[in-house]
């Protein structure tokens, strides 16, 4: 296995993908004579012209609906927003006409799209460009949303999010880009949407996180194993929706104690509705009350001394493990 | 006529730049304003060369989407049909015309006043009406509505209930016929309230941008909802903002057929030889309201409906067009309009037997890999709290 970056990663699925099958193209702002603002499509254009990597104008409406129209058609096109919350602009093409369009034609008309991009905050950019709109994109039937929080995971799960055959939102993180990580190098390396899972095993309690928060997470666990004896299981998301809720509950059954933590603001976030799966289907197996860190919920602040306190970080999801324990 | 567009000089970039030497010239370049009465779309090759059947056909279509109306209309009165029912009547000839030029690689695309094009492109009466109805037997199973009528396999992609939502998938798929590198078009049709959203401007941009063979069609006709034109748009023509993107664009008349087919095979020309996009008003008018539950009495006149109707109905004036041309007799196209109403008054009776869609079906066609569960590659959960 070759050890990468989670910016390679993608730029590796996203190559094999549109190496393997001509329908497939990438557009999106800065992404072919740039290289990509963030530079995933780096060498892209070089390699596969300007037919399949294309540059696009500020127009995410337009793009987006455009690649709409094109799978419609049959194409596989993947969009890429510089942001994610810039997808607000393009709402109706992603929440209207992408996740609706089988539905309303009775299955007639399939979409398979992929709207992918960093979705996260941290980065002092302000309210306008940390949004994580996960939830969202999850809370409308017709679209599949993942996470992924590793460069294995981002790639294997971007390969199956350009195959699939319904439109995929793909929420990916900036500052993970340069996480490098080991990722195995087949063509055929896929990852299934909708398989979560267990970065490190444990008995005491489980902290269920997606994203980023997952690597918060873990240093957590190092703590309380380390500091307070607490053996600590960590579950990946990996894919809001389809959601492993399986083993969600096989991990709560084990524990008997849940920390969810999530870098989303909590109103109607993903761990509003995985608490309330947890209660419902696993409540005699809980020793304790299901506990929760979030984003503080204010829009995103600017300013280094205010959004690093609005992100749960280690210190404030270790304060709430310890409220189980 | 307070906003209405129907008196407007009607103009046009066409050739004013001098690059349409190949396409049929209009008589009416520039911005002269042409004079309708002298003008014979008759005499323009696309018509000229129309056999008899054909112009039958193109009548007999104009009527049957009528009296598919009419009928609809009516069974939404009694109670058999919910939510918006929009109609097309007054405006027969533009999803008429524009449908009868196409080839096998063109596409069409609509908003959610779409029964006429979909009617237009062979979609029968009783699949539509079905749809209406809320039945299984719908074209989309009772799941789309109204608004949102469907027939890939008639290049027919809806259909959409968002005013100017369906202008960036339009582009997309010209975007898909020119990437497969077929000679083929999309037509992209709209109201004039949708040339007042973002998106259809965006997409003007990289239509012409990226040289792709959409064909935006404005079906003006006065109103976006109850806001006459001179309320909610500054500029005239609406067309003319295409300008600002060097695509061509003209003004015509909508309630002659023959005019419609003669812009609508000249734009088809210019995507098909030069991937070129068009954008093309075409002046109409809706006689009923914006939907069925629209008073229709608070923003015009009923002497202006009425003014319309004897003097621009499309229906009536190419009857008398065809009568005068010695293709059929009034006898005739009684007979047309009698089968019409027939058919229409069957397509009730179909969707009254029909089923309602069973509730177990209301998780199916949300995601084509729930429903197709044995090529399924995901895992987990996909619907929750189904119960």
């Amino acid at each position: 296995m070759a050890l990468i970056t989670y910016r390679e990663a993608l730029n590796q699925a996203l190559s094999e993908e549109i190496k393997r099958d001509k329908s497939v193209v990438l557009m999106g702002e800065e992404v072919a004579q740039f290289k990509g603002s963030y530079k995933v499509s780096e060498g892209m254009l070089e390699k596969f012209g300007s037919d399949r990597i294309i540059d696009t104008p500020i127009s995410e409406a337009a793009f987006s609906g455009l690649a709409v129209g094109a799978a419609m058609m049959g194409m596989r096109p993947v969009v890429e927003f510089m942001f994610w919350s810039f997808c607000y602009v393009a709402f109706d093409q992603i929440f209207n006409n992408a996740a609706s369009i089988r539905y309303m034609s009775g299955g007639l008309i399939n979409v398979p799209i992929v709207f992918r991009g960093p979705a996260n905050g941290g980065t002092n950019v302000g309210a306008t460009h940390s949004h994580t709109p996960e939830n969202f994109a999850a809370n409308t039937p017709g679209l599949k949303v993942i996470c992924p929080s590793t460069p294995a995971d981002a790639k294997g799960m971007l390969k199956s999010a350009i195959r699939d055959n319904d439109p995929v939102c793909v929420m990916e993180n900036t500052i993970l880009y340069n996480l490098r990580d080991e990722v195995p190098e087949e063509d055929d390396f896929t990852i299934p949407l909708g398989k979560s899972k267990v970065v490190r095993e444990g008995n005491d309690l489980s902290i269920i996180a997606h994203g980023n928060a997952v690597h918060t997470s873990i240093l957590v666990a190092q703590t309380l194993e380390e500091k307070y004896q607490v053996s600590v299981e960590v579950l990946d998301l990996r894919s809001i929706r389809p959601l492993d809720t399986e083993s969600i509950l096989s991990s709560v059954r084990k524990t008997n104690r849940v920390l969810l933590v999530e870098e989303n603001k909590p109103f109607c976030g993903i761990d509003a509705q995985i608490c309330f799966l947890i209660q419902d289907q696993a409540f005699d197996y809980l020793d304790a009350p299901i506990k929760r860190v979030s984003a503080i919920d204010v829009p995103q602040a600017y300013s280094k001394a205010l959004e690093s306190v609005q992100i749960p970080d280690h210190d404030r999801v270790l304060a709430k493990a310890l409220e189980l324990i | 006529m307070e906003g209405l567009h129907h008196d407007t000089m009607l103009e046009g970039n066409e050739n004013k730049k001098g690059q349409d030497a190949e396409v049929e010239s209009l008589p009416q370049n520039s911005h002269e304003n042409p004079d309708e009465s002298k003008t014979d779309y008759s005499t323009f090759p696309v018509n000229k060369e129309l056999s008899i059947e054909a112009k039958i056909d193109l009548f007999r279509q104009m009527v049957r989407i009528r009296r598919f109306e009419e009928r609809s209309l009516r069974a939404y009165q009694q109670g058999h049909i919910g939510g918006f029912l929009h109609l097309y009547i007054g405006q027969e000839a533009v999803a008429v015309g524009s449908v009868s030029c196409l080839s096998d690689d063109d596409h069409i695309i609509t908003a959610y006043r779409d029964h006429g094009h979909a009617l237009a492109v062979g979609m029968g009466m009783d699949e539509c009406m079905a749809e209406l109805f809320g039945k299984r037997t719908g074209c989309s199973k009772g799941k789309g509505g109204s608004m949102h009528f469907f027939a890939p396999d008639k290049n027919f992609w809806g259909g959409h209930g968002i005013v100017g939502g369906q202008t960036p998938l339009g582009l997309g798929m010209a975007y898909s016929i020119k990437y497969q590198g077929k000679k083929g078009s999309c037509l992209c049709f709209m109201g004039d309230g949708a040339t007042n959203q973002g998106p259809f401007y965006e997409s003007l941009n990289l239509a012409a941008l990226w040289e792709l063979p959409v064909i935006y069609i404005i079906e003006n006709n006065g109103y976006s909802m109850g806001t006459s034109e001179s309320r909610h748009s500054a500029g005239e023509p609406l067309a003319r903002r295409a300008d600002a993107f060097d695509i061509d664009w003209s003004v015509i008349h909508g309630h002659d057929i023959y005019e419609v087919r003669k812009s609508i095979s000249d734009a088809l020309q210019k995507a098909h030889d030069a991937c070129r996009p068009t954008v093309l008003e075409i002046i109409t008018y809706r006689y009923r309201g914006h939907s069925v539950a629209d008073p229709d009495q608070t923003y015009r006149s009923k002497e202006e409906i009425e003014e319309y109707k004897k003097s621009k109905d499309p229906i009536n004036l190419f009857k008398s067009t065809l009568i005068d041309e010695g293709v059929f007799n009034e006898e005739n196209a009684l007979e047309i309009d009698r089968q019409a109403k027939d058919e229409a008054d069957a397509s009730v009776n179909f969707s009254l037997a029909s089923p309602f869609p069973d509730p177990k079906e209301l998780m199916d066609d949300v995601y084509w890999e729930t429903d197709n569960p044995s090529q399924k590659t995901s895992e987990g959960t996909m619907f929750f709290e189904t119960n």
